[in-house]
């Protein structure tokens, strides 16, 4: 069976695309064959992050309501092998997605061998995102520093509890990680922004990773390039990382601490 | 002005009031009690009616309001009546 890996937040804006886009794709990367879902049906994005957004001919609705094949949809990947994207169409209403609808994308993407499907969640706790969390394995919950978004990571850990496939049928819980993103260790010791382990003590799930605010995020998404691809820049890093821990490898926590500049960039940077 | 010193202070640390917040916001949304009740827009309606039948509000001069305390919520209504009525009532 692929596992399902819902990128879920309840806020808007904190990171779930990019989240989504480097996992899927550093998944990939590490020779897992992966699918990349846009559940934001109206505001699709994904297929611009990715940077396939030209090669978009058929979307998820149109799978849905066969008007095309799934196969006709799915984009493959250009720089990695082993990567497809599901782009959400861009027009119609968001009640398209229906729960036999996307169950049937998903057994044929097992069918076809996928290893993992990534879901990438719209914002709120609506339709949409109860439909990309309704059949997760695991979730990968993206929080920033933030009082709203915590709280609003609660309530969709919450629906994660009560409103999932595996809740519903009483199954093994879906698994839950902790991404924070956006992360400034600068201010989290002038006291003015949550810290990592505040966060933790709150939503009391483990924790998968730490994503600095980096810009090599905006530039990555400028470009249409998977910021997981970039090597240099610490939100790659920390991507890579987040990766890597999630197939099991045991990956100290990073970007905890402020940078140490060098004394020249310090001066002059 | 000294909401102005809240942000101007370094002192301060905002993200422990952010965590006490959030604390105290999370525990009481876990009980099930996510946000208003969802009688308030029907009570407000009910409390317009029977204001109504003494004095000329509208829909917008009565407030529902919940504040939460640490263990304990607060319902506050407020009826903004009008001046020449004001007497009447008493
Ligand atoms: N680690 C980060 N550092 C800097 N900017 C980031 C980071 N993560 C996300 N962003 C920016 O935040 C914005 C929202 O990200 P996005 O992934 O689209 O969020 P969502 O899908 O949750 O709405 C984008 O402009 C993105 O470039
Ligand atoms: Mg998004």
């Amino acid at each position: 069976m692929s596992k399902i890996i819902v990128v879920t937040s309840g806020k808007g804006g904190v990171g779930k695309t990019t989240t989504s886009a480097a996992v899927a794709t550093g998944l990939a990367h590490r020779g897992h064959k992966t699918a990349v879902i846009d559940f934001d049906i109206g505001l699709r994005n994904l297929d611009l992050v990715m940077g396939c957004e030209r090669r978009v001919v058929y979307d998820f609705v149109n799978v849905i309501r066969d008007e095309a094949r799934l196969n006709q949809a799915l984009i493959k990947d250009k720089r990695v092998d082993n990567l497809y994207i599901l782009p959400a169409s861009q027009t119609r209403d968001k009640d398209a997605l229906t729960k036999e609808g996307v169950q049937a994308v998903l057994d044929e993407l097992d069918q076809q061998g996928f290893e993992f499907v990534v879901c990438d969640s719209p914002a709120g706790i609506e339709h949409g995102a109860h439909m990309a969390l309704y059949f997760a394995d695991e979730a990968f919950v993206v929080t920033n520093p933030e009082v709203s978004s915590v709280r609003d990571s609660d309530r969709i850990l919450g629906i994660l509890q009560s409103r999932s496939k595996r809740a519903e049928e009483g199954l093994e819980p879906v698994r839950e990680h902790l991404i924070v993103t956006r992360y400034e260790p600068t201010r989290v010791d002038r006291g003015d922004m949550l810290s990592v382990e505040d966060i933790l003590d709150i939503l009391a799930i483990p924790l998968l990773g730490v994503v600095p605010e980096c810009k090599s995020v905006l530039q990555a998404s400028n470009a249409g390039v998977p910021v997981v691809l970039d090597e240099v820049g610490r939100a790659g890093q920390a991507y890579k990382d987040i990766v890597g821990r999630y197939l099991g490898e045991n990956i100290p926590q990073r970007f905890l601490q402020p940078e140490k500049k060098p004394l020249f960039k310090r001066l002059f940077g | 002005m000294r909401w102005l010193n809240y942000f101007r202070s370094s002192q301060r640390n905002t993200a422990r009031t952010a965590k006490e917040r959030l604390q105290v916001i999370i525990a009481h949304e876990r009980q099930g009690a996510a946000g208003a009740p969802d009688y308030l827009p029907r009570l407000q309606r009910e409390i317009l009616e029977v204001v109504r039948r003494y004095a000329e509000v509208s829909e917008r001069d009565v407030k529902v309001e919940v504040e939460r305390e640490d263990g304990y919520e607060v319902l506050a209504l407020s009826v903004a009546l009008p001046e020449e009525t004001t007497h009447a009532l008493r």
